[in-house]
């Protein structure tokens, strides 16, 4: 449908981490790193250490630019952990963020999997064959920018409540304090002397 | 406190609930019910001339029926507002024939028994949820009479007899003969560390509070005598273990063993505790002539309301789940909400006190830009495609599409207020939406990929990023071991899993598909679970009218703290797996090749 518009050129970057023993442990990395390398439209597939230490993301930007790579393939760790700081590695390689996908190659294969090495390996190579598939068609996402309502909600005048409403309302924001109850102070206001340094609660 | 209550940029409301929250991070809409105080809060001096007038009498909640209040009343005498309030439902009321005293009584006029509940809007960008716990209730643990034997407390009541302000100014008195005790045993883990009864966590602050108590005790008389029943005493903060050894020295001891069972001498009400001593292994008895048990910490019964309009997680211990253990403790999985507190975990003042100004600096950090990005990944209508039918304005949870079915003009999608669950896009039976990152042609170049080698050995898995995916990566994170097959798709929402998907996944050959999703009240796109599982059923139905085997299409909700679960379902999907053969999937592929039996996807 709509999508099938012409597409510029993939060339595609794969990088897989060893994540120390965590992924490198159990998975073969070198050899999921050479079978990414047979996959269509990739151009560079690494192995590294520690894809998330500097170096690591340094060879990311630097395969980026001398590579003309268009489209980053990330095989290591949940994208739930590691998507923000990829996508950051990108934009300072000048590459739209949302041309990063990753394989969940740790908490989905090396950390389920550990007494199955090959299994993990089959399965890892079959996450980075998916991601490279999806990664060809990845286009570039801007950012809205909408303007914030300078406020909080604070939902609770417990101690917490109160520390956090104190702390917005000192730094200028406008805060709406509500409690349930006709005062605040929450189970706080109920104790005497508060541990360990035995000092008035109130 | 009394800082909140006159700070010029807090607007303070008390007796108040939320009513409903909408809109997004930067934007949220907020309606809020003040309920009628009856006393006017800016004028009342809390001088208590009307509480000396007021005729009624009930138990004060807030020294736990320990004494006494009217009608009129300050629940406590630090209160903020420092305004009194009235308790309408005992209160006579104002006819003067029956009563209104404190009317008449009040030199300022500040009672007014037409004040009417009140309905305000606000508007936030950020919210930060402190709702607190609420202590067990040791009815229950029947062995400890605390329903049967009066000088049996709990530590809340404890507190507010050794307290000051409370019912005794202070003075540690028995309820029975209003006389101090001169020996007091205080239970440990009463209501935590339980599989049984009560909660299988440890509620954190008993320990501590029980060395607190007894040093106040020992402070008062010397010589009384303390002992504590004890499984373990964790002293782990900053001077906790000081404390301890200062109680130890002080003459408390520590037994561990809990008592399996408390008697009342009948006449002099001394309780006599039976406990086996669990480093002497002996059975012993100790007379006390106060017990009080250090009752645990649970989750507010009234979390749910809360937990369902700003659709946030739990964890299995019925707190809310925070966005990543470690390096995310305060944000929740929704953008722009933060917790502060016990609503996240059981924990001490200073603890409660640290993740408030956590809170509070992760929510300055998203306003003090003044402007937010917000999420890219949205829904676009193709307009030459859009036939106008209506269908994705009525699925979509946020109200973000519009369009005109009489006139025919295109959907078009208000994209601040999309939050890209992709169910539109799902659901529309002309193609014409365009669900940007997690496109059609991506989704499908994925099953394509996945089932390209040996397909029979694959179990597809459609798994949503905040639960079911979440839920995986907790299954990992626990090192939880299960069957290699899984092939894991992720979408932002299960409602994004197209009928197109999975009938693609069956006609490259995969045995079985998983679609997995956040527990219905629970998604984090308000209702979008929904359509998922009205879409599941649909195409089940119509796999049994096709001849194929409807359970190879399976729908499964895991939450994101559900790594056990998640375990558990894989495994299960493998047995399934295994039960489909090569001939079926041949025969699969071939029903479905020969589109024509499929039927068109019916319009709801």
């Amino acid at each position: 449908m709509q999508e099938l518009q012409e597409r510029e050129e993939s060339r595609i970057g794969i990088y897989v981490c060893h994540c120390g023993s965590n992924i490198g442990g159990v998975v073969d990395c070198e050899g999921v790193a050479a079978y990414g390398q047979t996959l269509p439209d990739v151009i560079v597939s690494r192995h590294e250490g520690y894809l998330c230490s500097e170096p690591g993301q340094n060879q990311i930007k630097t395969d980026i630019q001398e590579q003309r790579l268009n489209r980053i393939v990330v095989a290591s760790c949940s994208p739930r952990l590691h998507e923000p700081t990829f996508r950051k590695c990108l934009a300072e390689a000048g590459l739209n963020p949302y041309l990063l996908e990753m394989a969940n190659l740790r908490e989905q294969c090396s950390w389920v999997h550990s007494h199955d090495p090959e299994g993990a390996t089959q399965k890892s190579k079959d996450l980075v064959r998916s991601a490279v598939a999806r990664a060809r068609w990845l286009a570039g996402r801007e950012e809205m920018e909408v303007p914030i309502e300078p406020a909080t909600l604070v939902i609770g005048g417990g101690v917490a409540g109160i520390q956090a409403a104190l702390d917005l309302a000192d730094s200028g924001y406008r805060v709406i304090l509500v409690e349930k109850q006709p005062s605040i102070g929450g189970i706080m206001a109920w104790l005497d002397k508060t541990f360990p340094t035995m000092d008035c609660s109130i | 406190m009394a800082d909140a209550g006159r700070h010029p940029n807090i607007t303070l409301l008390t007796q108040s609930e939320i009513k409903s929250v909408s809109g997004y991070v930067g934007n949220f809409q907020v309606q809020i019910l003040k309920k009628a105080r009856y006393v006017k809060e800016d004028q009342c001096t809390a001088c208590g001339d009307c509480v000396q007038v007021c005729p009624v009498l009930v138990p004060n909640e807030f020294n736990m029926g320990l004494s006494s209040r009217r009608a009129i009343y300050q629940p406590f005498p630090q209160a903020i507002p420092s305004a009194y309030v009235m308790d309408i439902n005992n209160c006579l009321g104002y006819d003067p024939v029956v009563c209104g005293k404190c009317i008449e009584k009040c030199k300022k006029k500040c009672i007014d028994f037409n004040m009417n509940d009140q309905e305000l809007t606000f508007k936030v960008g950020t919210i930060i949820v402190a709702t607190g716990m609420e202590v067990y209730d040791p009815t229950e643990m029947d062995e400890y009479g605390y329903t049967r034997y009066e000088n049996v407390l709990t530590s809340p009541e404890f507190e507010r007899l050794i307290n000051a302000g409370g019912p005794t100014q202070g003075q540690v008195l028995r309820l029975t003969d209003r006389k101090p005790p001169k020996s007091v045993a205080f239970i440990q883990c009463v209501g935590s560390r339980s599989q049984r009864r009560g909660e299988p966590y440890c509620s954190n602050i008993c320990c501590m509070n029980t060395v607190k108590s007894t040093l106040m005790l020992k402070d008062h008389d010397p010589d009384l005598d303390v002992k504590v029943f004890y499984i373990d005493m964790r002293a782990f903060g900053k001077g906790f273990e000081d404390l301890f050894r200062r109680s130890k020295g002080m003459g408390v001891r520590y037994i561990r063993g809990l008592p399996g069972s408390i008697q009342e001498d009948p006449k002099s009400k001394d309780l006599i505790l039976t406990v086996e001593d669990t480093a002497t292994n002996q059975l012993e008895k100790h007379r006390a002539e106060m017990v009080v048990l250090a009752v645990g910490v649970k989750p507010p019964q009234d979390m749910k309301t809360i937990q369902e309009m700003l659709a946030l997680q739990k964890n299995s211990d019925g707190f809310y789940l925070e966005a990543h253990p470690k390096l995310q403790p305060v944000d929740s999985a929704t953008r722009g909400i933060f917790f502060a507190g016990c609503a996240e975990g059981p924990k001490d003042i200073k603890d409660a006190v640290t993740q408030a100004s956590a809170a509070v600096a992760r929510a300055v950090r998203l306003m003090n830009p003044k402007r937010l990005r917000v999420e890219a990944i949205t829904a676009e209508v193709v307009a030459e495609d859009c036939t106008s039918c209506g269908i994705c304005a009525k699925v979509c949870p946020f109200r973000a599409i519009t369009v005109d079915t009489r006139a025919k003009t295109p959907a078009r999608v208000t994209v601040a207020a999309c939050s890209g669950c992709g169910t539109c896009a799902a659901e529309c039976p002309s193609n014409a939406i365009m669900m940007h990152h997690f496109t059609d042609g991506q989704i499908e170049a994925q099953i394509d990929a996945i089932l390209e080698q040996d397909p029979l050995q694959r179990i597809l898995v459609f798994a949503c990023n905040w639960c079911s995916y979440a839920g995986a990566d907790f299954a990992g994170v626990s090192r939880l071991q299960y069957p290699p097959n899984a092939r894991l798709i992720r979408t932002m929402c299960s409602g994004r899993v197209s009928e197109k998907f999975v009938w693609r996944a069956f006609e490259k050959g995969s045995p079985v598909v998983l679609v997995s999703g956040c527990h219905i009240g629970d998604c984090h796109y308000l209702n979008a679970n929904h359509w998922t599982e009205r879409r599941v059923k649909r195409m089940q139905k119509k796999m049994e009218k096709m001849g194929l085997r409807a359970e190879r299409l399976q729908l499964e909700w895991i939450s994101a703290a559900e790594g056990l679960r998640f375990k558990e379902v894989m495994e299960k999907m493998e047995r399934l797996r295994q039960s489909v053969t090569e001939q079926e999937v041949t025969e699969t592929k071939r029903i479905l090749i020969d589109r024509s039996a499929v039927p068109e996807q019916e319009v709801q």
